[in-house]
């Protein structure tokens, strides 16, 4: 296999990914703010707040009409680019898929279309039911794609591996829904609100340096703030849970977060840290050029000890220390050969003329089969995931979102103390805050998908072997037709957005049409 | 349009409200286009699963298998617990 058409496909599929990561936490975090508006709009009967949440659902639809379909050519890809890796796991994996495809479809389409035009032709509650369904269906619809993804993370609920077919096989289903699954759903859809919200108040803040719409923009505001402080400190709780769990499942990744090569009891977290670039694996030299770090506080996030050990990139490829489930970690190079031996064994399977020796073979193969996914790897180093851009964006991750979760107090404070519509400086850090969100959101999938390197499936198939073997100029070809594709797309989105800002709110919300 | 009473208010709903665009018809184009792109010219032209080549599973998973265990080094010695079975 070519290296450019493991990278080139990992590239496309990253900014196809990427692409479209930027439509779908607006339209789940705007779509949760807009039906608050809404419901404030039946409860107070007052105007307002219809005028309000029909401008932000103005929005809403444009992110949705620009994003929608943008993840469909994920799923060519996987037929395309990951066509082994559909093969090995579709079992698996098409279930979460087809059942996203139903509810992304019948509750979206449905709702969606009484949202924008059933103003006056349903009741007031049917209306603010289907606005809510529709950002339900939204939700629910990430629902399944988080498990797929958490699934890629942490695989659970398979069978045994299936030689004839050479698939891993789906045995329980409830078991796909895992811990780790569920708190992917959590911190991804609630962070989300915190992009939603800087969004919001972003906007508003626009209007409140324009002098216009005041009353709207503040409204708009104090709601925006409200979800986007909820979202940040459910965001801080599931990210702690996620990290505890990251540390269970996948060491190498937080090992990598944290840049930590050796391991130890009472390991402190790094705050601030700029790492030595030099530094290769089990070379001696230090990680970290500069750090400031809290002491014991890694262990503590990773075994709720503060004397917890905590193993770095060394210790997970030497092995022999014990992991938190008690048992003693195997040595990467081991794995190594012994997912050689299952692949040797698979290959006898596959040969054998008579049906003992097909029996001993798979015997033997189901002994190993546990390493299979390590028998394309030529050496332990191969395991270890970019560690520089994990470091750096986890760390980007968590400081905008703690900057934000600043912000978000002080506009409530401003607000609340009458102070707001006077801080232009607070406005114009509002509006221009709005990029960071989104800085912040791509950060956390680059920490969840490039620490998760090279494993396609964690610890089943890495990305060299899940990768369709195509020729590499294709590859190349359609990454710039996408790029070209997506960069439209978001240019088109952005001039429609800046459009409707522009209009701003309609006063005779009766008289609207979308 | 008056309040809607029956299933086939319902679908008028969606009549009307496609026919009274405004700020909505560039969005449909954009969809459209998008979906032509999608559909009519990347998948076709650009994407070719290669599983859909064979007919059966029993294909697919030899192309699966031939792929997967390529160049894989198949004399491995296992230190700790290698024995072979043949």
């Amino acid at each position: 296999m070519e290296q450019s058409v493991i990278d080139w496909s990992r590239a496309q599929f990253a900014l196809t990914a990427m692409y479209h990561w930027l439509f779908v936490p607006l339209t789940l975090g705007l779509g949760f703010i807009m039906a608050i508006m809404e419901t404030l709009y039946l409860k107070t009967k007052n105007a307002k707040w219809k005028k309000t949440a029909k401008f932000w659902m103005k929005i809403f639809g444009i992110n949705f009409a620009v994003g929608v379909a943008t993840g469909i050519i994920l799923e060519f890809e996987f037929g395309t680019n990951w066509s082994k890796y559909s093969w090995f796991v579709g079992d698996i994996f098409g279930a979460p898929l087809a059942i996203e495809g139903i509810f992304a479809f019948f509750m979206e389409a449905t709702f969606i279309a009484v949202m924008f035009f059933g103003w006056n032709k349903v009741s007031k509650g049917f209306h603010l039911a289907s606005t809510w369904l529709t950002v339900g269906g939204a939700t629910l619809s990430a629902v399944w794609i988080l498990v797929a993804n958490a699934w890629m993370q942490h695989p659970v609920g398979m069978g045994e591996f299936n030689v004839d077919l050479v698939r891993t096989e789906l045995n329980d289903f409830w078991a796909v829904i895992s811990p780790v699954a569920i708190m992917k759903f959590f911190h991804t859809v609630i962070s989300s609100w915190m992009l939603g919200a800087a969004v919001v108040i972003g906007i508003a803040s626009w209007y409140m340096l324009k002098n216009r719409e005041k009353t709207f923009a503040l409204d708009s505001i104090k709601i925006a703030s409200v979800v986007g402080v909820t979202g940040i400190v459910i965001s801080i709780i599931t990210g702690d849970i996620t990290g505890n769990q990251v540390a269970k499942t996948q060491p190498m990744k937080l090992a990598a977060m944290e840049g930590l090569y050796d391991g130890a009891n009472g390991v402190g977290l790094v705050g601030i840290g700029i790492l030595n670039h030099d530094k290769t694996y089990n070379d001696g030299k230090d990680p970290y050029l500069f750090d400031i770090s809290v002491p014991k506080m890694l262990s503590f996030l990773a075994t709720r000890d503060i004397n917890g050990y905590v193993p770095g990139i060394n210790d997970i490829i030497k092995g022999g220390y014990t992991t938190q489930e008690g048992n003693i970690a195997v040595p990467v190079e081991e794995k190594i050969a012994r997912g050689k031996e299952a692949s040797e064994q698979l290959r006898l399977y596959k040969t054998a003329t008579n049906e003992e020796d097909k029996e001993t073979a798979k015997a033997f193969f189901k002994a190993n089969s546990k390493y299979f996914g390590y028998s394309f790897f030529n050496s332990a180093a191969d395991t270890i995931p970019p560690v520089s851009l994990v470091f750096y964006s986890f760390r980007i991750m968590v400081c905008l979102g703690l900057l934000f979760l600043i912000l978000f107090v002080v506009v409530i404070y401003y607000i609340g103390k009458n102070k707001f519509t006077a801080a232009r400086w607070l406005q114009k850090t509002c509006l221009w805050a709005i990029p960071f969100a989104y800085i912040a959101s791509q950060a956390g999938w680059i920490v969840a998908e490039v620490g998760r390197q090279p494993w396609a499936i964690q610890d089943i198939l890495p990305v060299q072997a899940a990768v369709t073997n195509i020729n590499a100029s294709s590859v190349i070809l359609t990454f710039f037709i996408f790029l070209l594709l997506f960069t439209t797309l978001l240019i088109a989105e952005i001039k429609i957005i800046l459009k409707a800002i522009q209009t701003g709110p309609v006063e005779s919300v009766e008289d609207e049409q979308y | 349009m008056e309040r809607i009473r029956n299933i086939g208010d319902f679908f008028r709903m969606y009549v009307d409200g496609f026919k009274n665009l405004s700020w909505g018809k560039p969005l449909w184009v954009i969809i459209l286009v998008k979906l032509f792109i999608m559909f009519a010219v990347l998948k076709v032209f650009f994407f070719r699963n290669p599983l859909n080549e064979f007919d059966s599973e029993k294909e697919k998973s030899e192309y699966i298998y031939n792929e997967l265990t390529k160049g894989h080094n198949i004399n491995v010695k296992i230190k700790k617990y290698g024995t072979k079975c043949n």
